[in-house]
């Protein structure tokens, strides 16, 4: 909102939580998706190719502003130096989804973080790797940001009775991880290789690492997430996370269709990383099966046509899930987590997307972003 | 001077020892590890504050732990046995003329080190050409193996601390998969007297349900655990405990036991019906 007026363009993966996609709807700013890579084997939305992005550049030199996701939920990283370069000489803000990536600031070893990478703007969500209360988070401004007006940005949706629990919650997390930062996450990496490494050895799961990287779409990968690809055990990432919970008593971050994702953070021992281990071995014993017929893809490549603003304030009707192809929706539909929308407003339904909605149903993942909160129903343009 | 060792049973109960000196006290990676010399109990060895074993009752234990199983396995020639550092399970494993491997997995090597000296009445077939020692968590060491051993021994400390991995079922299901098809697995199965000790019990037994088809409880009293009365789960694949077992077999071995005998081995699945009612609710 600091970056861009209604009618301003805004470039931007289409893989973006959906707050994201929200703050356009408040704007009227018009989202220049460029679609991420995928990586077919995982079923995985990638980060953004600096290629992608000089062409996107190339098309609307008029945008004011590129965001970038980095590093995704699964901990992956794009060029970020090396965008910021071409947005900045194209006379763009370079605005950062930093939410799972506030380690990079405190930590060693780990990929380049917003502000060393020259970014103008990036949110990082102190909550979830730094250990502050849930919903506190900072955002972090470069020098080319008026910090005034900012303030002013923030005060439109931010409430004036600020929770002194968050804030000192908020400054309790920066000095631990300022005077400790380094031991905690060098621990949490060693936790988090340790278990990729056993969890390879058992079989059939893939825990993906650094040798994803391919100095574009994946420049850098984030260690520190444990994120493990189940499909050739014939189990959904999601069916994985249910199993953990239910049968072993783990609660972990969350399952999709391919993937499951742990967060190993310093609130872990040893003896958990054993646990977690021996269960994703029990399951593979118990529950594994051929892993044919399984749905791969994580991410369809959406098509916008309408801007998410227009859609969401339009006239809308309300339609079974099964005979919403070919209409338009007004609304997210999404698996949270990860909060990455499937649909968004002003996107066009296809048979396709509506057979995701359904797989996704079927195998357990809670779905939101829908007035019928059963997904049963989709609302679309009139 | 009165110098008493005190262990908290529950919030409201207390046990003590009269302790005429303390051999040892030091802390490993996991675990305070204290050892003392008593009058009444001889020499103890606690860790965390937790009893482990009394020089005097410790027979009782670990006969218990060890010769059920053994008795009803028809020819247990491979041993896991997980925990254990005080050499006990060992010792009485090592009567057995007819097992050929014995594996320990101990977390703990500065325990094994500390029972090696102070109580040579448990600590003394490590050396024991049959007898393996392998320094590492049993969840791990366990997940590893597959269709491996006759029996495995889990003689864990209790499920808090270092030892709580072994009451999991993750662990229980590595077990079942770690056996032979005809194996069997006996694991030290808590109180069922005390409140919270009953919790824990009834926790662990109903993962152990989950995980073989034939799970059965059996009973020994133990003057020094919290209530003296207390459980080992026989868990296993193919053999009952009491159905598939003959007296006169093991009574052929010749092996000479304190606590344990034929008898006994029986009467030990006999529970006290409150027990029996505890167990049947998480059934």
């Amino acid at each position: 909102m600091y970056a861009c007026k209604e009618g301003d363009k805004i470039i931007m993966p289409r893989n973006v939580h959906r707050s994201a996609i929200n703050a356009i709807i408040l704007t009227g700013a018009v989202p220049v998706y460029v679609n991420p890579d995928v990586n077919h084997q995982l079923g995985i939305a990638l980060g953004m190719s600096v290629a992608q992005v000089e062409q996107a550049i190339k098309e609307n030199p008029d945008a004011k502003a590129i965001m970038v996701n980095n590093p995704t939920y699964y901990g992956i990283c794009s060029d970020l130096r090396r965008i910021t370069e071409l947005a900045h000489a194209h006379g763009m803000l370079v605005l950062v989804d930093e939410a799972h990536g506030t380690h990079f600031y405190f930590g060693e070893g780990f990929p380049v973080s917003a502000m060393a990478a020259g970014a103008d703007i990036a949110s990082a969500s102190m909550h979830k790797s730094g250990g502050s209360l849930t919903q506190s988070s900072f955002l972090l401004m470069g020098k080319a940001i008026n910090s005034d007006y900012m303030r002013q940005i923030v005060n439109l949706t931010q409430t004036t009775s600020a929770s002194y629990l968050l804030l000192s919650s908020l400054d309790i997390s920066r000095k631990r991880l300022a005077l400790s930062g380094r031991e905690i996450f060098a621990k949490t990496v060693e936790m988090a290789e340790y278990a990729r490494e056993e969890i390879n050895a058992i079989g059939g799961y893939y825990a993906f690492s650094r040798e994803l990287i391919n100095g574009d779409s994946i420049f850098d990968f984030d260690v520190s997430k444990l994120s493990v690809h189940t499909l050739p055990l014939g189990l959904a990432g999601i069916e994985v996370y249910d199993l953990l919970r239910d049968e072993y008593d783990i609660q972990i971050e969350f399952g999709d269709i391919g993937n499951i994702l742990a967060y190993v953070s310093v609130g872990d021992r040893k003896r958990d990383i054993e646990r977690l281990i021996s269960a994703m071995a029990e399951i593979k014993r118990r529950f594994g099966k051929s892993g044919a017929g399984m749905l791969t893809q994580e991410y369809i490549n959406p098509i916008v046509a309408e801007t998410p603003r227009k859609a969401f304030y339009a006239e809308k009707r309300s339609l079974p899930l099964d005979e919403a192809a070919g209409n338009v929706c007004t609304e997210f539909v999404m698996c949270y987590p990860p909060g990455i929308p499937i649909l968004a407003p002003g996107e066009l339904i296809t048979p396709e997307i509506i057979e995701y909605i359904k797989y996704a149903k079927e195998k357990g993942c809670q779905m939101t972003g829908t007035e019928d909160i059963n997904i049963e129903r989709l609302n679309v343009l009139i | 001077m009165e110098l008493w060792f005190t262990e908290r049973h529950t919030p409201n109960v207390k046990f003590s020892i009269k302790v005429d000196h303390q051999l040892y006290s030091g802390n490993s990676e996991f675990q305070r590890i204290d050892v003392f010399d008593s009058k009444e109990f001889g020499r103890f060895l606690t860790l965390d504050g937790y009893m482990m074993l009394t020089e005097k009752d410790e027979f009782i234990y670990h006969e218990m732990i060890t010769h059920v199983p053994m008795a009803v396995h028809p020819d247990p020639k491979n041993i896991l046995v997980i925990g254990a550092g005080d050499g006990g399970v060992v010792r009485e494993l090592t009567r057995y003329s007819s097992v050929e491997n014995i594996d320990l997995v101990e977390i703990d090597e500065l325990v094994v080190e500390v029972c090696k000296q102070y109580l040579p009445t448990t600590a003394c077939r490590f050396d024991d050409p049959r007898v393996h020692v392998y320094y590492e968590d049993g969840v791990k060491f366990i997940r590893r193996c597959t269709d491996k051993y006759d029996v495995i021994i889990v003689d864990s400390t209790d499920p808090f601390g270092p030892g709580e991995g072994l009451f999991t079922k993750e662990f229980y299901g590595s077990c079942f998969n770690a056996l032979h098809e005809d194996g069997i697995m006996v694991n030290q199965h808590e109180s069922p007297f005390y409140t919270e000790d009953a919790a824990a019990m009834q926790r662990s037994h109903k993962r152990i349900v989950q995980s073989f088809p034939i799970s059965k409880v059996y009973q020994a009293h133990i003057p020094t655990y919290p209530s003296g009365h207390w459980l080992f789960g026989f868990a296993s694949k193919k053999y009952h405990p009491t159905n598939d077992y003959s007296g006169s077999k093991w009574n052929m071995l010749g092996i000479k036991t304190k606590y344990y005998n034929s008898r006994l081995h029986v009467g030990s699945f006999a529970l006290p019906n409150y027990v029996e009612e505890l167990l049947k609710d998480v059934e």
